[in-house]
């Protein structure tokens, strides 16, 4: 292995792990006030929004209608109260299809 | 009383295995591609494991590996590690109030396994995170990602192209699955995550910031503005805040 890729390896490592580690030190045992406690409880849903748009949308850069056609197939049968892993396999067998038929 | 605890932490370390499996499925296609990158852009092996074994973070890998193949110096190529994981940090922060109390020495440990997919599927879950939870989501969601790393880099690009490319919708789908249960539930996490991705679409594609930067500035700008409006119509209406 090169040592300089080895180093940069354990940088990227610290600086991946420092964010995700340090809240648990930092807020161990506080109690926040409840307007910062309310936030944090909205912070999942507004991090997943965040997450899907617009990233999905360009799953295939030169044809927009992919992401959506992905989109729409989770988004149907998450609505129809699939479990997450039969949602995941849709998307990709919808997707499959899509691009073998088109 | 003892048999009862540990019998308590193996089921539920169970479920975080359970949680973890459509992780795992969703890694398998964006590990594999990594493992192949990895090796066009002339990384070893064990290189490319390491990288996966050490860092854990899809988007950031990637990103090492096209600046690499620009020549771009190491300092600079975890400076914008940094940048793009920045975002961990408020979502460690908002798992800290989910989790159950336990010993610092076990929320060190499993923290190194947060990632915008586990998160998801902890902060999701109804009721407390569990450390047994919280050990077996992580340890399915990295197994998946060192492991299909390091098969990528060995059976190079005989997968199809077409299948590489529809499994890469995998996580997307995850997403989606775990927010539209609690969507149907309630027109808050409605409004929470479509303003996020506005704010989310207009900072990216409007070329405003960095994407690691954008889905902090949009999920902060969203979860303030949306518990404003919550404190303001308790206020003045006296509508018991939605829990």
């Amino acid at each position: 292995m090169k040592s300089e890729i080895v180093w940069m390896i354990i940088g990227m490592g610290l600086v991946t792990y420092i964010p995700r580690m340090l809240p648990f030190v930092l807020f161990k045992g506080m109690e926040l006030p409840p307007f910062i406690q309310g936030v944090l409880k909205n912070v999942p849903y507004a991090t997943l929004g965040a997450l899907i748009f617009p990233a999905i949308i360009f799953l295939q850069k030169d044809d927009i209608w992919y992401g959506i056609a992905g989109a729409a197939a989770a988004f149907g049968a998450a609505f129809l109260g699939a479990n997450v892993i039969v949602v995941v396999l849709g998307s990709i067998t919808v997707l499959a299809l899509y691009s073998y038929f088109l | 009383m003892s048999d009862f605890a540990i019998g308590k932490e193996s089921t539920e370390f169970k479920k975080g295995l359970q949680a973890g499996i459509s992780i795992g499925i969703g890694y398998f296609p964006i590990a594999l591609t990594f493992g192949l990158l990895a090796k066009t852009s002339g990384l070893s092996i064990y290189e490319s494991v390491l990288m996966s074994m050490i860092v854990f973070a899809g988007a950031s890998q990637y990103i090492s590996l096209s600046l690499l193949a620009y020549g771009t110096g190491i300092v600079e190529i975890v400076l914008t590690t940094f940048i793009v994981n920045i975002r961990h940090f408020l979502m460690s922060t908002s798992l800290n109030e989910k989790c159950e109390d336990d010993h610092l020495g076990n929320k060190m440990l499993y923290s190194f396994g947060i990632t915008d997919e586990t998160f998801s599927v902890v902060a999701t879950r109804e009721g407390t995170a569990t450390t047994g939870f919280m050990f077996g989501v992580n340890l399915l969601a990295y197994s998946s990602w060192v492991i299909f790393t390091g098969i990528g880099h060995l059976i190079g690009a005989s997968l199809p192209q077409t299948l590489q490319e529809s499994m890469g919708v995998a996580l997307y789908a995850m997403f989606i699955g775990l927010l539209v249960p609690s969507l149907k539930k309630s027109v808050k996490v409605l409004f929470l995550a479509s303003l996020a991705a506005i704010f989310n679409t207009i900072f990216t594609i409007g070329g405003i910031m960095a994407q690691g930067w954008a889905i902090v500035t949009s999920t902060i700008l969203s979860a303030v503005m949306i518990e404003l409006i919550e404190v303001i119509k308790a206020r003045h209406w006296g509508v018991k805040h939605e829990k």
